[in-house]
């Protein structure tokens, strides 16, 4: 088990839960980060925050730290 | 306000229809495409959320079309979101509770939109749902079987290109039927589980006669921010929170936890209604959109073309602007001289209408014009950017700059616009959706040193800041390095930086306590922007601008003027030189009639009655209301070494700033036509001494101190009635005015006192 903010660009992974009820972590879910989705770390911006990623079939921006609430298992 | 309440209760009762979608999908095309261009635009009552209604002719009836803010879900968690739950359930005092809804979807993105259809449709009203984007959907290789969508989703589905206004038809009638079909029996996407506790809360919270309807009961049961249980729940009831708390438990035992099972349950739901209605063709896995976005958001190119183009936005705010600001001023002038009679017989006869017209409303009208170029430029770009999808991308590469001061990096565009000018800089705050940290964006926006600040700083400059190097050597005439005057220039720009930065970091601890701002942001795809968009956006704003702030600049300015102009002048001194004047005039006349214009004692005389003229008009502004203002405030403004000439100047220039230079101009019987570049205006100011001594009043410090009040106090009436169109409340322009008049007066006051110490 890791975090999505640990995946290498480029990597996979697929979400096993996002950490906190707050509204961060609710934004989190609604944007459809949910246990079992595929997520795609596609790049980081120049100064090496927020990142870039795919999923459901759109780029979602995050920063590290919101990044780190999502528990993910690595492909 | 008052425009869009009133045609909600026309008495022909018209239909009402609710526009909901997430951002970015193409709702306003929607709208525009069926209302027009006959919008009413206004505020909800004490939120900044705008008001949008329009009316469409659907086969003969008239409804009324409200257009809902952009947003991902309907569950609230401020006042500002709350307003399109409130609008929908029917709770908002001033508007009408829709007859149907009209879900705009993004065909390209079904899976996270129909995210919102869920909620909507959850509201129990009779609902069409239009997909747009279906082109750009196709040109990736999605197909939409919508045929299937409806026949899942129970609701029709109407794919339309509005941008090209086709499709339009078929969905005016799928609109006309589903307002006259029944309600909506409620669909939800949770299990029966879930939906018992929100039937028991349902019944709970309206014992004894309540109305609150199931959509909010489902609310309260899955929002743990707090904030459905502030607005529903009355701090005594205690039975209702343990209820409530108990239902979560019991949840989250079942298996499903608050609030996951709300994401978890409605992209399940979504699944299944998306089953066999999307095909996707596989073509090559990257787009032109990838391709861009790889450039654009390159380690190095992106950051060099993103500097390019704030380059390029900034530098056009500046010098595009110039001109037209330059031609509004001429105008301005070439009608006062009309009046005055400049060339030839006087319009009008000198009085106070005479003076009124062209010191107070031509001036107040003007006033308005001229920051007119400088938002349609800005605005121009912000709409491009933000139509072609790079907005949204700038913000992501400027994010990590702004996080550690508590802004995100959707404020950087409006900050950096505000070194051009605050107005358009705070109107461009509106990119930020969260209301806390637009508003944090804008308090400190008018701290950036904006061009109207230059003519002070260049004139205080020139004449006291000596002009030598301070690194850099002289080849004859040329100088290469930094001088002192530049270096001065450059510490003013830094004293604005370095007070938004500590306001910004001292406001997030104290009156806009938070986090800083998530950035969990969608990145649209680019595309290319549509002329239609980008203009009617423009348009927009100058006219939201000239319509909303304008009449309050205008106020002002003609309240300046009656300031300046009353009480008249009538001494002694004043009634000798108006006969002086007479006499001049007399003996102007006849000389002219001998043909001796060309004479030495022509151009004596005439100088005479020039100098009478000025010297009058200072006499009248200094005993007018505003010279007493001056005199009475001269002891709070001594300790920042001012005397009551630069007291009454800064109190002149409390509308607009620039007004200092014409002021001082007239203060020191120049005349108002002096500007920063004026070698005699410097003059007067390097000779002008303390009344009644020969103590000069002007020197470094003193200059030094003028120049940090001018930074950073908010003088600009044409901001602050901005601030309130954009925050709809009186309290935010009182604060920035309040805070910032603070923060300037001590900050010259220490300039001023460890200055003189350091230098005398
Ligand atoms: N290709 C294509 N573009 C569309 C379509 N519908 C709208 N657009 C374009 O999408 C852009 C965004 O449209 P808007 O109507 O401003 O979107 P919105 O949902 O109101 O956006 P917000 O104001 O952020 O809520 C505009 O440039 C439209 O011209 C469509 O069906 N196909």
């Amino acid at each position: 088990m890791s975090l999505l903010s640990d995946l290498p660009i480029g990597g996979r992974a697929k979400v096993i839960g996002v950490a906190g009820a707050d509204s961060v972590g609710v934004r989190l879910l609604e944007m459809g980060l949910i246990p079992g989705v595929e997520v795609h770390l596609l790049g980081t911006a120049p100064l090496g925050d927020p990142l870039e990623f795919e999923l459901r079939g759109y780029r979602l921006s995050l920063r590290r730290s919101e990044a780190a609430r999502v528990e993910v298992e690595v492909d | 306000m008052e425009t869009a309440s009133h045609i909600a209760h026309s008495p022909a009762k018209a239909l009402t229809v609710a526009l909901v979608g997430n951002p970015n999908t193409g709702k306003s095309t929607v709208f525009t495409a069926l209302a027009g261009v006959r919008q009413r635009v206004g505020n909800y009552p004490g939120v900044t959320v705008e008001k949008k209604i329009g009316r469409a002719n659907l086969s003969g009836r008239v409804v009324d079309l409200i257009d809902l803010p952009g947003t991902y879900s309907l569950a609230p968690r401020s006042p500002d979101e709350m307003v399109t739950v409130d609008v929908l359930l029917g709770r908002q005092a001033d508007t009408v509770r829709p007859d149907s809804v009209l879900c705009i979807v993004d065909a390209s993105n079904l899976e996270r939109n129909l995210y919102l259809v869920s909620q909507a449709l959850e509201l129990g009203l009779p609902t069409v749902v239009v997909l747009t984007m279906v082109d750009l959907a196709e040109a990736r290789g999605i197909h939409v079987d919508a045929a299937r969508l409806a026949r899942q989703l129970g609701v029709p589905v109407v794919p339309i290109a509005a941008h090209r206004r086709k499709g339009l038809e078929p969905l005016r009638a799928a609109l006309t039927k589903a307002i006259d079909s029944p309600r909506r029996s409620d669909a939800s996407p949770f299990s029966a589980e879930f939906q018992r506790e929100v039937n028991d809360l349902h019944v709970r919270l309206n014992v004894g006669g309540g109305n609150t309807p199931r959509f909010l009961a489902e609310r309260l049961l899955l929002d743990t921010s707090g904030y459905i249980e502030g607005d529903l729940l009355r701090p005594e009831d205690r039975a209702t929170r343990e209820a409530l708390a108990a239902a979560r438990k019991r949840l989250a035992d079942a298996g499903q936890p608050v609030p996951a099972v709300e994401a978890i349950a409605r992209y399940g739901w979504a699944a299944k209604v998306l089953d066999r209605v999307v095909t996707r063709q596989t073509t090559s896995a990257t787009t032109l959109s990838d391709r861009i976005d790889r450039v654009l958001c390159h380690k190095v190119l992106g950051v060099l073309i993103f500097i390019a183009l704030m380059f390029v936005m900034f530098q056009s705010i500046f010098s595009w602007a110039a001109p037209a600001m330059d031609a509004i001023d001429a105008a301005k002038s070439a009608l006062v001289e009309w009046i005055e009679g400049a060339s030839g017989e006087p319009l009008m006869e000198d009085g106070p209408l005479r003076s009124l017209i062209t010191s107070g409303m031509i001036e107040g009208v003007g006033s308005v014009l001229i920051f007119l170029p400088q938002i349609l430029i800005l605005f121009t770009f912000i709409a491009i950017l933000e139509d072609c999808g790079y907005m949204a991308r700038a913000a992501y590469l400027m994010d990590k700059l702004m996080a550690p001061i508590g802004l995100s990096g959707k404020s950087f565009i409006p900050l950096l616009s505000s070194f051009a000018c605050a107005i358009p800089g705070v109107m461009a705050a509106r990119v930020i959706e969260n209301r806390r940290d637009r508003l944090l964006t804008i308090l400190v926006a008018p701290l950036m040193s904006c061009s109207a600040r230059l003519p002070v700083y260049t004139l205080l400059i020139a004449a006291f800041i000596p002009g030598t190097l301070l690194i850099g050597t002289t080849f004859g005439d040329w100088e290469i390095g930094i001088g002192l005057q530049g270096a001065a220039m450059f510490a003013m720009y830094l004293v604005g930086i370095v007070a938004a930065v500590s306001m910004t970091l001292v406001f997030r601890r104290t009156i806009l306590k938070g986090e800083t701002p998530p950035f969990v942001m969608e990145l649209p795809s680019y595309k290319m922007p549509s002329l239609r968009v980008v203009v009617s956006r423009v348009v927009d704003r100058g006219w939201a601008f000239v319509r909303r702030a304008g009449t309050l600049i205008f106020a002002v300015m003609v309240l300046v003027w009656a300031a300046t102009y009353y009480p008249r002048l009538d001494t002694e001194e004043s009634r000798t030189l108006l006969a002086e004047q007479t006499e001049l005039e007399t003996k102007i006349a006849a000389l002219a009639g001998a043909g001796r214009e060309e004479s030495p004692e022509y151009a004596a005389l005439a100088e005479r009655h020039d100098e009478i003229d000025k010297h009058l008009a200072g006499e009248q502004v200094r005993n007018s209301y505003l010279g007493r203002a001056g005199h009475w405030i001269e002891p709070v403004v001594e300790p920042l070494g001012w005397d009551w000439r630069i007291g009454c100047a800064a109190i002149a220039s409390f509308p607009a700033r620039e007004v200092i230079v014409g002021t001082l101009g007239v203060l020191y019987d120049l005349g108002a036509e002096e500007d920063e570049a004026s070698d005699t205006l410097r003059e007067k100011l390097q000779n002008a001494t303390w009344d009644g001594t020969g103590e000069k009043v002007y020197g470094v410090p003193v200059a030094l101190s003028i120049m940090v009040f001018f930074a950073l106090c908010c003088q600009c009436a044409a901001t602050l009635a901005v601030i309130k169109r954009e925050t709809n409340s009186w309290r935010w322009p009182a604060f920035t005015f309040a805070y910032m008049t603070t923060l300037a007066y001590f900050a010259a006051m220490s300039t001023y006192q460890v200055a003189s110490r350091a230098l005398g």
